[in-house]
Order: C-alpha cells, then structure tokens, then sequence
C-alpha cells in the first residue's frame, strides 16, 4: 500500500528555548482509507504534532524533521504553496472551534469560502453545497445566518467538521473533533466520517482521549508521552495486549459504563518503575 | 456519589433554585435569504440544587444546556422566570450585593481558550478573584499578596499543573491544560456552587479522574455544591446524585441518577444511554 503522509524525524521546540522538546523525533506514516488514532496524556505533544503537519505552528515555536504528503516534503513550500493544500488537500478540524472561526462571518459563509477558493463553487450552486453540508452534520440550514457566537459549542465544532470536509480532502486531521458533542451526535458525526473515508478512501488522522471513539473508528493507534510516540500498532494490539507501562497505565484509567469501577488517575510512582524496567531491559 | 446516604440527599436543604426560566434568542436574517427566527433555548426550566450534591445537566447538543448556565449565574439576561440563591432572588439583589454573591457561585466555561484572557499571566487570571481591596499598611498588603501566590499556586498543583506555570500566558498550554486553567480560577474562590460546563470533555482518561477525584474532594471538605453539564453519561454516572434531561429547551426527564440508569423512561434518555461509544466493539 502506498502511503499518503509520511513524518520522519519530527522535533518542536520553543524558539526561545531549542532544546526543550515539546515533540520528540516523532515518526508514522498514514495510508488511504485507514483511520489512525492518537492517543496520551494530555499535554503530550497530540495537537503540535497535527499544526506542525498543517504547518500553522505558532510564531514562538520551531520545528524540524520532514512532512512528506503525496510524494513531496510540505515543510519546504511556501506559504502560497501550503494553501493550496490546506482546506483542499488536507483538511484540518482544530480542537478549540472559536480560535478558529471567524467572529465576524457568518457560519454559513465561512463554510462556502474554501468550496469557492478550491472548487470555483458560486452562487445556488454554493448555496446547495452549503446546506447539504450543514444537513450532514445535523444542523438546521436556517442557521448558515448564524454567527459563531449564536451557536452552542457542539454547534460550532460541527461547523468546523462541515468546513473540513467541504472539499473532500485526501487526508483529514481531527484534533478531538467530538469532544462537544453528546452521544448521539456524536455517532452520526463518527458514521459520516467513517463513510467519507470508505467512499473517498480518504485517510484520517484522529486525535482523541475517548476510548470508546477509539474502539469505534481506529484502524491503527498511536500512543504519546511526554513528546515522544511510545507505541503503534493495530487497534487490536494497543487496546488488548499494550506493551508499553504508559499504556497500560492509561488504559487501567478509562472509566466504565456502569460506574463500577472506582476513579483512579495513573500513579506516576508505579509508572516510573514501570520505565526504569523498560529502560534497563533495552 | 458525594452523598452516599439518599436520606441526607433528601433532607439536604436547596441551595440554587430555577423556577420556570424562559429564554429567546432572535435570529436576524442574512446572505442566505431566510427571515427572522426565534429559537426558544429555555422552555419552561425549573430545577433546584441540594447544598453538598451534585447535579448533572446532560441533554443534545443545542438543547439549551449552557443557556441555562448562563442564566443560573445571571450572566445572560433572560425572558422571564427567577433564580434563587439561599432562597434570595439574584435578579432583586443590587449591584453591590450581587457582586459578593459572585464569590459564591462560580463557573467552568465550556470553551476554555476564549474565556481566558491571552494577555494576562495564569497566575494573574487564576488569582483574579482573590484579589483583595481595600486599604491596609504596606506590610498587611504584602502579607496578602504572597498568601494569595501561595493559593494560585497550591491550586495550580491540585489540578495536575505546576506552581511554575502561573508566569506563562494561555496560549503556551494545551486544550487540556488550559482547561484545568479554567478549574482553578474557579475552585481558589472556594466558593458555593460551581456550574462547570463540560469541565473534564478535553482531557486525557487520567487527568479527568484526578479532577473528578478533586471536585469530590472539595465537595466533602467545603461542602460544594456543583451543577455539572456533560454530555458524557459515563462521567455522570461517577459524579452526580441527581441529574436532568434537555431536549429542546425543555427538561424532559429529572430524578436521581441510579434510578434513571437504571430505568430510563423518556426514549430520548434511553438512546442516550445505549449510545455510549466502544458498546459496539466490546
Ligand atoms: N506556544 C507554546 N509555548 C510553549 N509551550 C507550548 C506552546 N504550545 C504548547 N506548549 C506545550 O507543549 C506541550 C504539548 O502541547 P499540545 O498542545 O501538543 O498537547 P496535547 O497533547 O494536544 O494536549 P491536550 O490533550 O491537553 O490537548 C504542552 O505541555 C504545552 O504546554
Ligand atoms: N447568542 C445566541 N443567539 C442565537 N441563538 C443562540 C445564541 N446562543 C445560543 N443559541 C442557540 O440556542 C440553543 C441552545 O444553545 P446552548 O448553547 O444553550 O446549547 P447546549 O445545550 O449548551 O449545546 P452544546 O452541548 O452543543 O454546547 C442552540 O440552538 C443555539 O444555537
Ligand atoms: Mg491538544
Ligand atoms: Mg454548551
């Protein structure tokens, strides 16, 4: 199989301070019609990972490594280059909807933006695609005149969803996509992307601390700790037979349906044992 | 459950009260041709919080579940109805009065980035509330600057983050740990009831149970009372006594949290609950 997006050697690091790492020489590839999760510890790297793929990093930040998509290393194009690819090629659903939505636009509007800047969508054309979009996402064409503030926050990361997949991109990165949104949207939102990736083989990245998501949609997963990628492996493998202690660790914590499991972060203590065994096995 | 004997929870007196709330928003027309519409958030809301219990707010995206937080804190004015704290009205309380009940009833913001300000230090915007008036010698006020350094920072560690991190700006954080941001700022007021609003949707299986653990804590040693939004039935089940069912506006469905688990009776709530993600995997 041929991949789609291939990272190697990937750092990100303060600019004001290089040799903290904040990702650590990460690595994976993804290929068409596959879904690959990323899961870990929050602040561990997930969502810098997914920008610097995009290359939206923010201003005090710097990385190195390569981004191949397509055959070709992204992190050498320029800006006018990168967006011709972003929002067509690779869409891009970011974790906090208002940072990325415009105050001043309707929802509607911002949706259109990119089937016109990519597609050439005008006029009733446009306006049909739009509605379709909303319909898909469940949420009532009437409020395309929306504001992004006049939504809820479940409304607004499905707005974010609808723009990311306006174009039907090669490849989608979803940084916690579902997080708003109750149960039963949720399903509909995971079946539509599911469908998108079977009909356009698309390949999908997908951060998320939803085990459940997880064990719904993942074809691979992808583990992270403390800036570095500690396990990948097939869905079955992470989630039944985990090797690494973080892992394991994490995975003790999710919480069950029935509420008959007592709550129990993961207790670092243990874990740093847990590594040093790792560390003198190596 | 934070009240482990039912008969406490019964005889626990009312500590925040709704009664029949009613809230409109008007959507003006725009660029894709429809008029105005009204859409009614709240229809009709009544409920009422026990002092030292937890009660959750689960209901679809859009049914009206931050609206009502809004209104709760008098944050959002509303159409009509009341809101009573301790049995007072918040809305017949003058300026003065209503704003040292505010110490009392805190919230947790769903969209964590956009209710931080970027230009001020986590430090500064988690001690905010502490910040004490008034005139006092020299000495006294440098007393209460270090003991209020001291809080911020105590409770910065509480919510898994560290003291170090009150001299960093919200954008070096990530969704998750801006979040627990948010928890903070709320939390060192020590105050009376706390509505969160989807408080633990952004983070890792772990740090969600370490902030779960903390709120029960907190319950226990100040007798918290929380108002708690989630669209996550798991983490309802784990910490809630009570709990309402939105569904367009209206609440469709309230009682103790074991009973409707057990024995849902709305078929809204009954697909909620058999819609819990990783049911069709395990
Ligand atoms: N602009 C910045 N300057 C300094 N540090 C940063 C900056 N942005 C992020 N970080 C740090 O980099 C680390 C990784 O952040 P990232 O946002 O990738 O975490 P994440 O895995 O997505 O976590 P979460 O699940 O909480 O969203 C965090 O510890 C964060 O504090
Ligand atoms: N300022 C506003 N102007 C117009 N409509 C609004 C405004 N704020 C909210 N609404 C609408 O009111 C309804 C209730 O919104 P609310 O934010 O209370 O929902 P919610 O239950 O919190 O949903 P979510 O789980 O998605 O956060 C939604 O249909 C929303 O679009
Ligand atoms: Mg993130
Ligand atoms: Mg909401």
């Amino acid at each position: 199989m041929t991949e789609i997006l291939t990272i190697n050697n990937l750092n990100v690091t303060p600019k004001n301070d290089p040799h903290r790492f904040l990702v650590k020489d990460a690595a994976f590839s993804l290929s068409p019609g596959k879904t690959t999760c990323i899961v870990g510890e929050s602040g561990s790297g997930k969502s810098l990972t997914a920008l610097t793929i995009m290359g939206l990093l923010s201003a005090q930040l710097q990385s190195t490594g390569s981004v191949i998509f397509k055959g070709e290393d992204i992190t050498l194009l320029d800006n006018k280059a990168l967006q011709k690819i972003r929002g067509a090629k690779i869409g891009m659903i970011f974790q906090e909807p208002m940072t990325s939505l415009n105050p001043v636009l309707t929802v509607g509007y911002q949706i259109g933006e990119s089937l016109t800047a990519h597609l050439g969508l005008k006029g009733s054309g446009l306006k049909l695609r739009v509605e379709s979009l909303l319909q898909q996402v469940g949420i009532p064409i009437e409020r395309a005149n929306s504001y992004p503030d006049e939504l809820s926050g479940g409304q607004r990361q499905r707005v974010m969803i609808a723009m990311s997949i306006a174009c039907e991109p090669a490849l989608l990165i979803a940084d916690e996509p579902t997080t708003a949104l109750d149960v039963t949207v949720q399903a509909q939102i995971l079946q539509l992307l599911d469908e998108l990736k079977t009909r356009m083989n698309m390949a999908m990245l997908f951060i998320t601390h939803d085990f459940g998501v997880v064990a719904d949609i993942a074809d691979d997963v992808i583990v992270m700790f403390r800036g570095e990628i500690v396990e990948t492996g097939t869905k079955k493998q992470v989630l039944d037979k985990p090797q690494h202690p973080y892992t394991k660790a994490l995975l003790a914590c999710v919480p069950d349906a029935e509420g008959k499991k007592q709550l129990k972060p993961i207790d670092y203590a243990w874990l740093k044992d847990g590594l040093n065994d790792k560390k003198a096995a190596a | 459950m934070s009240i482990e004997n039912l008969q406490n929870l019964e005889n626990a007196p009312v500590i925040l009260q709704a009664n029949r709330l009613v809230k409109t928003y008007t959507q003006s027309s725009g660029r894709f041709g429809f008029g105005s519409a009204q859409i009614k958030a709240l229809d009709d809301v009544s409920l009422s919080l026990k002092a030292g219990s937890t009660l959750a707010v689960v209901g679809e995206s859009g049914s009206g579940k931050s609206t009502l937080a809004r209104c709760l804190l008098q944050l959002h004015p509303f159409d009509s109805g009341e809101v009573l704290f301790e049995g007072k009205d918040l809305a017949k309380l003058d300026a003065n009065s209503l704003r040292s009940m505010r110490k009392n009833l805190q919230m947790v913001f769903q969209d964590p980035f956009a209710s931080l300000n970027p230009r001020m230090r986590v430090g500064e915007i988690v001690g905010e509330g502490l910040l004490i008036h008034g005139l006092g010698s020299a000495s006294e006020k440098k007393n209460r600057a270090a003991e209020q350094k001291n809080k911020v920072q105590q409770m910065l560690e509480r919510v898994g983050l560290s003291a170090g991190d009150a001299l960093k700006y919200p954008h070096q954080f990530s969704g998750g740990q801006r979040q627990r941001i948010g928890i903070a700022r709320a939390l060192v007021l020590q105050p009376k009831v706390v509505v969160c609003d989807e408080p633990v949707s952004a983070l890792d299986v772990s740090v969600q149970a370490q902030i779960l653990l903390l709120l029960k804590e907190l319950q226990h040693e100040m007798q918290l009372s929380y108002i708690f939004i989630s669209h996550d039935l798991r983490v309802v089940r784990h910490i809630a006594d009570e709990m309402v069912v939105m569904h367009k506006g209206k609440i469709v469905e309230q009682g103790k949290v074991v009973d409707i688990y057990n024995a849902p009776q709305q078929a809204y709530t009954q697909q909620l609950l058999s819609a819990i993600p990783g049911r069709k995997a395990a």
